[in-house]
Order: C-alpha cells, then structure tokens, then sequence
C-alpha cells in the first residue's frame, strides 16, 4: 500500500470538478444545435442525466465496474460504496472515496452522449431508463474490462482515458437507441434525402465547445490520477490534437461545400479530443497532431456515413464524434503509441489487441442497447406522439418555453 | 397626405433613418418583418448540408407626409437604401384620408 499525497489528492478533486463542469458543455452545445422548441427538452435530459447517471454509478456501477478481478465484471462487493473512504486506494496515491468521485463523473458523461443523438423526439421517460441501465450495467462492464483488471487490461489493452470506455461506449449506445427511435419528422424527404434541420443558436454552442475542451484537460492529465511527470505531456497532447480536429474539419468543410461551417467545425475539435482520449499519455506531441488531423477528417467522412447510408438521425453528431472517433483514438495507440505501435516500432501486436477491444465493446454496447431500446420501446414506448413532436417537446412535455415572448405580471 | 412603406434591408436601415432625418422627416414607425420577393429566398448551410430560408428578415418603415415631399422622401430613401443585389426592398405609397393626434384630437396636417 502506498501512502496518501496531498497534493495528487488536490489534482484530482481539481480534475473531478473539470470533468463535471463537461456537463454544462454538453447541455449546452446539445441545446445550440437543436431547434428553439426543444431547448427545455435537452437540458432536463443533460441535467437529469447527471442525477440518475451519478446515483446508478454509487449504487452498483462502481462495484461491477472496480471490484473483484473477474474477466468479464466486477462484484457486488463495493455496492453502494460499502468501505470506500479516506483510506488510500490500492495501488494509487489517492483516497478510496477520491477516486469513487473521479471514476462518477466519467460515468456521468458516458450518459449524456446519448442525450444529443436521442435530441428532438424521445420520450423523457424513456431517456431517464435507458441512462439508468447504461451506467449502471453496460458502462460498468466495459470499464471493468480495460480499467477494473478485466480480460482487455491482461492482454496489454491501453485506453488511457476512455476513447472506448466512455466514448465509443457513449458513441454505440447513440448509435443503437437514435436506430431504434427513427429520425425527426422531417429529416429525411419522401425520396430517402436527408435535409438540414438548423440548430437555434450557434453561440449557446460555442460556449459548450469551449466548456468541454477546458474540462478535458481534467478528463485527460486527471485520469493519470497523480501529479507527476506524464501530466504536462497528457495535457499537451489534448490540446494539440483538438487544435488540429478543428483546423482539418473546417479545411475539410471549406472545400466539400465552399464554405467552412461553424457546426462541423465545432465537431471537429471534438473528434480531435476524443482521439486523443485513449493514446494521450503514451504518444508523442507530434503523433497527437497527426491524430487530432485525422479525427477532425473522420468526422466529416462518418457524418456522411450515419446520414446517408445508415439513414440515422444524430441532431448533434455524437454518433461521429465520440463513436467513430473513440474507435479511431483507440487503433491510434496501436499505431503510434512510443515503442509499441506499428509506425513507431514496427510492431503489431498492441494494434492487434486495440482493434480486438474496439471490436468487441462495439458489437457489446451495440447489441445490449438495441435490445434495451427495443423493450424500453415495447413497454414505456421510446418516442413522443407525432403532434407533440411537431410543436416541440417543450411547451408539450415539460409545459415550458425556453424564450418566452409574451409575460403577463 | 401619403402613405409611404418602405420595405428594405436592415442593415440600410441606419442610413436611411439618418438621410431623412437630414431633410427634416423624424417621425416614423419600424416593423422588423419578414419577407421574400418572387426569387423566393436564399440558401443556407448548416453541418455541410444547404437548406432553404424562404423569408428573409426586413425592415418596414412607415411614414406620412404632405404630397409636396413625397418625391423627395422616396429619392432619399431609394438613395440610401439601394445596394443593386437582389433584395433590395421595395416602397409602396398610397392616399391617407385622416391624420389624428392621439394627445389633444388635433386632426389634420397639424397633427403631424
């Protein structure tokens, strides 16, 4: 057992309240880009989601996702926290309790991913138990399998930050419900072509861009979990790969419709965060620009994707940003983790193993959640009468409008 | 008396409220509206994909004057307003039978 450091333990409390500072980036951004009359909508879903997702890691998440060293999942050995306190958690420099704070905020933001994909036409309902069941029974298990000494941590599987484990898990679990729920009225027209349904307010957006990029500096250099000398390098290569997602999206963009779009572009730093979530403290500064670059092209490509030939309805992109790029940042440490990937050393095993992993929490994460989607749509029903749709979930669901114009005294 | 509409671009709107103020005309009434002439809007892009916006923002300024200005009126707002692109608006005038001033029931040009 190691002794508790003070000041590891100040890191990642600071790193905890970044990340959970995300929630705002996601409730806004989700917001910005979708339409006026369903604002109310999407923040009761990012806030809720912080609620539900938060209590269902307390009560048994955390216990199925870092008890026990079985294969597949944890046990219920730390249900409900049983034990975890002030004592320092094994094999880290921190609390117990510390660490249980860092590891609910992650699960937290797992959730909410779902919210922008499902945006404009899920029932709330049907939201609050889809959340319920991820972060307490799907997430926890993928979490187990790469961070809890699951069967991907022995066979050498790196996901430093969750590129899979929170990302791609995110990404799939959007994937899966947005394919149960069918598109928005009006997405597609009657010849199957997709069309532009414009968000309300690309400033409100902005603000959640700039939000999640700051807290991903807790995201990334907290999850090293100590302060020491791979932080500096982590947090480096966070912001260099964003930089560089945004910059090819918005070239990317400018010369497929002659203009660079602001939407997109925003996507784009984020697809670079996401990539570089699995390989950042294992690459080069010079390698995160390349898989920052890369991300912010893939999103525009798995975009098209999810649209056209998946005929998917994701108002937000989240299928793109954090599924596809969760995958891509997850080979990315196969290819160019120091001394391990294939363009660094020569070597294929660990690429090997990253596609193995990335491979079976795809078809895990998206199969659990058809079939959870799928019953929450047999019993509870999964989506909004058509009317209500078409006025907006606002006024109809919630009884409230997100700009009133009219204010009797 | 006329009745001068005037619709046009927003952005001219500052300009034309300053070239008539130059000429002596204060009062008017501004509706921020929307519209669309027979091209029939414009095209938008949002995430990489066009869209269509039919109504296009304008501004519609009413003002009343006596006949002998009309011609000046409609010159300087013409004048100001006018970019030559598409879109530039349009100006409708027409009789105006009775002018009251709410304050005091004076009727008439002296109500103005």
């Amino acid at each position: 057992m190691m002794e508790i450091s003070y000041l590891d333990t100040l890191w990642v409390l600071i790193a905890s309240s970044m990340v959970f500072m995300m929630h705002l980036g996601f409730a806004s951004i989700e917001a910005g880009f979708t339409r006026s009359k369903n604002t109310v909508s999407i923040i009761m879903k990012n806030l809720s989601t912080v609620f539900v997702g938060s209590l269902m890691f307390f009560l048994i998440g955390f216990s199925l996702a870092f008890s026990g060293d079985g294969a597949f999942v944890g046990t219920l050995d730390l249900v409900a926290i049983r034990g975890i306190g002030a004592g320092v958690w094994d094999g880290l420099t921190i609390p117990g309790i510390v660490f249980f704070l860092f590891q609910m905020m992650f699960a937290a933001t797992a959730a909410t991913i779902v919210s922008g994909a499902v945006a404009e036409r899920i029932k709330f309902s049907a939201y609050l138990l889809i959340s319920a069941v991820l972060i307490a029974f799907i997430y926890p298990v993928v979490a187990h399998w790469v961070w809890g000494g699951g069967w991907l941590a022995d066979r050498g599987f790196v996901d430093f930050a969750g590129s899979t484990v929170v990302h791609s898990v995110g990404g799939w679990a959007a994937l899966a419900t947005a394919f149960v729920l069918g598109p928005r009225i009006g997405k597609y027209d009657s010849n199957g072509k997709p069309q532009a349904i414009a968000g309300h307010n690309i400033g409100l957006a902005t603000v959640g861009l700039f939000i999640l990029w700051f807290g991903w500096f807790g995201f990334n250099a907290g999850s090293e979990l100590a302060v020491d000398d791979a932080v500096g390098i982590i947090a480096t290569n966070t912001f260099l790969a964003a930089i560089m997602g945004g910059l090819a999206t918005m070239f990317v963009t400018w010369k497929k419709s002659g203009k660079p779009d602001a939407g997109m572009t925003m996507n784009g730093v984020l697809a670079g965060l996401v990539a570089i979530t699995a390989p950042c403290a294992v690459v080069s500064p010079h390698w995160s620009l390349v898989i920052g670059a890369v991300g912010g092209v893939i999103v525009v490509v798995a975009v098209d994707l999810v649209e056209l030939v998946l005929k998917i309805d994701d108002p937000v992109g989240a299928i793109s940003v954090h599924g596809v790029n969760g995958l891509w940042g997850t080979l990315a440490v196969g290819l160019f983790a120091s001394g391990e990937g294939l363009f660094t050393s020569g070597k294929i095993g660990l690429l090997g193993i990253q596609a193995l992993g990335a491979g079976v929490t795809f078809i895990s994460v998206v199969v659990l959640c058809f079939l959870l989607a799928t019953a929450v749509k047999a019993t509870i029903g999964i989506r909004v009468p058509e009317a209500i749709e078409v006025r907006g979930l606002d006024t109809t669901e919630f009884g409230a409008d997100a700009y009133p114009d009219f204010i009797r005294d | 008396m006329k009745k001068i509409e005037a619709i046009i671009r927003p952005e001219k709107f500052n300009d034309v409220k300053i070239a008539l103020e130059d000429m002596g005309i204060i009062g008017m009434t501004v509706i921020e509206v929307k519209g669309r002439g027979i091209q029939g809007g414009v095209e938008r892009q949002w995430r990489g994909r066009p869209y269509k916006v039919d109504l296009l923002p304008k501004v519609t300024l009413f003002i009343v004057v006596n006949d002998d200005v009309v011609q000046g009126v409609v010159d300087t707002i013409v004048a100001n307003a006018q970019t030559g692109e598409i879109g530039d608006g349009k100006i409708f005038i027409s009789p105006v039978e009775e002018v009251v001033r709410v304050r005091t029931g004076e009727r008439g040009t002296s109500a103005f």
